[in-house]
């Protein structure tokens, strides 16, 4: 098969395996409340709004067709793209993997002169770990998302695609602001709105005077080479707008056709993210805008990789807008950080893999109980629960001869014959010396621990089935 | 070695041995007319925008009230606004500096959409200005006639085709950061006050 040779995404897409984390994050009994919190109002909201549009089911059904076809024609649409860029102005460059896209951007932003440099959020330039490429160049990237930007001063990591500090509470972001906010009222109180007012003193002066900004897009136009960043606060307006230099870190699947493929993803995006009518600020530039200088850097980093996998490409129709992370019985209780990637949640699940190779993600297809809501709620229909299975029939295939496999394969050979397998079922019952107290079996040693520390065993009975059928 | 733009579209070109050809199903309402300035009113007040329903006749009278009532002083209008909107209103752009120390900004705009409470800016026509207008001070006034107002997205974004440079401006800015508790106002206008006229 082709995708198993096709070059994989680096960057911020794995970390400790998901057991391990989850089990940590688990026992945070803060980050379990506020999580609760978090996602079941956002999952109200959005419940709501969505019900107010009769054809949500058409347009679900157009978002994910659109994106697909876009994904079918990736080449040509691409360089449509950069043709009508190019045109305007604006100079397009292309990276293979996260290094070379954060080796384009620090080389661009070392040439203007600036030491600092401001950004808009954007989950591209977190994945290929830009902020860390810029401060090794001896550039300060400042985060002016207000959630990020407590990520940031938090020297935290974003543990939602949305709301990246959700795992904070009020107490700890003040307590954040007043030892690490340059110039903050030390007095500063817990409430949202003085935290918030905190936040935009100390950017207004950023936006002002940094010269050289980064963001992301949420969508590109292929048609006509137009950009677009939704967002809620402003600071992308700010960003978008203010500096002399501004540079588009854009995943070469962010494209649709044509701009009239908006009227169906400014429909979904909003009502599925925040759960509103329509996001307080969207902003749509089309090459070098009011005298500035523009810079698009499109990014593949295992984008071709998961394109190549005809099961599991629908991934890449991902519009980031969260529904699955907010409806996911496991992302409520464990958090985004236990899935150790940028991408967190049930989409992170089927994407990070396919990014990086499941070889390097090989526990995240099983950070699922495959309940589906997260296919319910996705606005561009992507089927996680069976992209799960089959990223977990991948893992299985890269593991080779493991022993859970050798088992399996003796198991079969006493399957495979009915004398054999009587056989081994009356034998079965020497393990009733186990679990004599409670009658089930509570504690195998390792390997066998790793199914007895969640679930019990049950006792094999003193007649097996055959035998007692026979007796009858 | 090729270039990067040479090896990302070659993967593609492997990656995609089977060209599949999706049709995309436009079954979604496309298009639903002109909009109902009432619903409008009542989207942008649910967003906690100021809003004033006059007949176009009073616009002027409208635009002066809600200056007064603000106590601006250095108010700037996007140079195309009609003059009898805000008479004593500068009409040249500021540089930053001056627009930091602008009370309010007054703008027509291109298109609004009812459904969702939406305004769009088209920053190349004259009576709605570049994007540091109506970004840097702390109070905008918008002037929408009756006529602007379309019902859905798809009505404006058919409306918007070729337009480009545009701000969607639904309220004013806010953040739900913090414990998703909702606050209006951080990096944009804290004060979203539009003026809908109606014929």
């Amino acid at each position: 098969m082709t995708f198993l040779g096709m070059p994989r995404g680096t960057g911020n897409l794995t970390g400790t395996p998901f057991p391990t984390a989850a089990r940590a994050a688990l026992g945070d009994a803060q980050l379990r409340r506020n999580l609760a919190k978090a996602t079941s109002t956002i999952r109200a909201k959005r419940a709501s709004v969505v019900a107010e549009l009769p054809d949500w089911a058409e347009l679900r059904a157009a978002g994910a067709a659109i994106k697909d076809a876009v994904l079918a024609d990736l080449d040509t649409f691409l360089l449509r793209f950069e043709a009508a860029l190019v045109e305007r102005g604006t100079t397009v460059h292309w990276a293979r993997d996260a290094t070379e896209a954060s080796r384009i951007v620090t080389d661009l932003v070392t040439a203007t002169g600036t030491r600092e440099v401001i950004k808009v959020k954007s989950m591209a330039t977190a994945e290929i770990g830009l902020n860390e490429a810029l401060a090794d160049a001896g550039v300060t990237a400042i985060e002016t998302d207000l959630a990020e930007l407590i990520v940031q001063l938090g020297h935290d990591r974003p543990s939602h695609i949305l709301v990246p500090a959700i795992h904070r509470g009020r107490a700890e972001i003040r307590d954040l602001f007043r030892r690490e906010m340059p110039g903050v009222d030390p007095d500063l109180s817990d409430d949202p709105r003085a935290l918030a007012e905190a936040a935009r003193s100390y950017l207004r002066h950023k936006f002002t005077t940094v010269d050289v900004a980064i963001s992301g897009a949420n969508f590109a136009v292929a048609d006509t080479g137009t950009l677009v960043v939704v967002e809620s606060e402003g600071n992308g307006r700010m960003c978008l707008t203010l500096p002399r230099t501004l540079i588009s870190v854009v995943g070469i699947e962010k494209l649709v056709p044509t701009w009239q493929d908006l009227e169906v993803f400014l429909q979904l995006l909003p009502r599925s993210s925040t759960g509103e009518r329509m996001n307080p600020y969207t902003s749509v530039w089309t090459g070098p805008t009011e005298g500035q200088t523009s810079h698009v850097v499109l990014v593949d980093n295992g984008r071709t990789a998961t394109l190549a996998d005809p099961d599991g490409r629908a991934a890449l129709r991902c519009i980031r807008c969260s529904a699955c992370l907010n409806s996911c019985p496991v992302y409520e209780r464990t958090g985004g950080h236990a899935y150790g990637s940028t991408y967190p949640g049930p989409i992170g699940a089927v994407l990070s893999p396919q990014l990086t190779g499941v070889d390097r993600n090989p526990t995240l297809p099983y950070a699922s109980s495959l309940c589906g809501v997260c296919y319910d709620v996705c606005p561009v229909a992507i089927d996680i629960p069976s992209m799960l299975v089959h990223l977990r029939e991948r893992v299985t295939q890269t593991k080779g001869r493991t022993a859970e496999s050798a088992a399996m394969r003796s198991l079969a050979w006493f399957m495979s014959d009915a004398k054999r397998w009587r056989r081994l079922l009356r034998s079965a019952r020497s393990a009733r010396v186990l679990g004599r107290r409670h009658d089930r079996i509570g504690h195998l040693p390792p390997p066998l621990s790793a199914w007895t520390t969640a679930r019990d065993l049950p006792r094999p009975p003193r007649q097996t089935f055959r035998d007692w059928w026979e007796t009858r | 070695m090729t270039d990067a733009r040479t090896a990302v579209l070659t993967r593609i070109a492997a990656a995609l041995t089977d060209r599949p050809t999706p049709a995309v199903p436009r079954t979604y309402r496309r298009a639903s007319g002109p909009g109902d300035p009432y619903l409008f009113a009542e989207r942008l007040r649910d967003y906690r925008a100021q809003v004033r329903l006059v007949p176009a006749t009073d616009t002027a009278q409208a635009v002066t009230d809600a200056l007064t009532e603000r106590e601006a002083q250095h108010v700037v209008a996007a140079p195309g606004v009609p003059a009898e909107w805000a008479p004593r209103a500068t009409r040249a752009i500021p540089d930053l500096a001056g627009l930091e120390r602008t009370d309010a900004v007054v703008t027509a705009c291109r298109v609004a959409i009812a459904d969702t409470g939406t305004i769009v800016l088209d920053h190349d026509a004259p009576d709605q200005g570049p994007r540091s207008l109506t970004l840097v001070p702390d109070y905008h006034l918008v002037v929408v006639r009756a006529d602007q107002i379309v019902a859905g997205v798809p009505d404006a974004v058919a409306a918007l085709a070729g337009v480009r440079t545009q701000t969607w401006i639904s309220g004013p800015s806010a953040t739900s950061d913090i414990e998703l508790e909702r606050v209006e106002g951080v990096h944009g206008p804290r004060t979203l006050e539009v003026v809908i006229t109606l014929p």
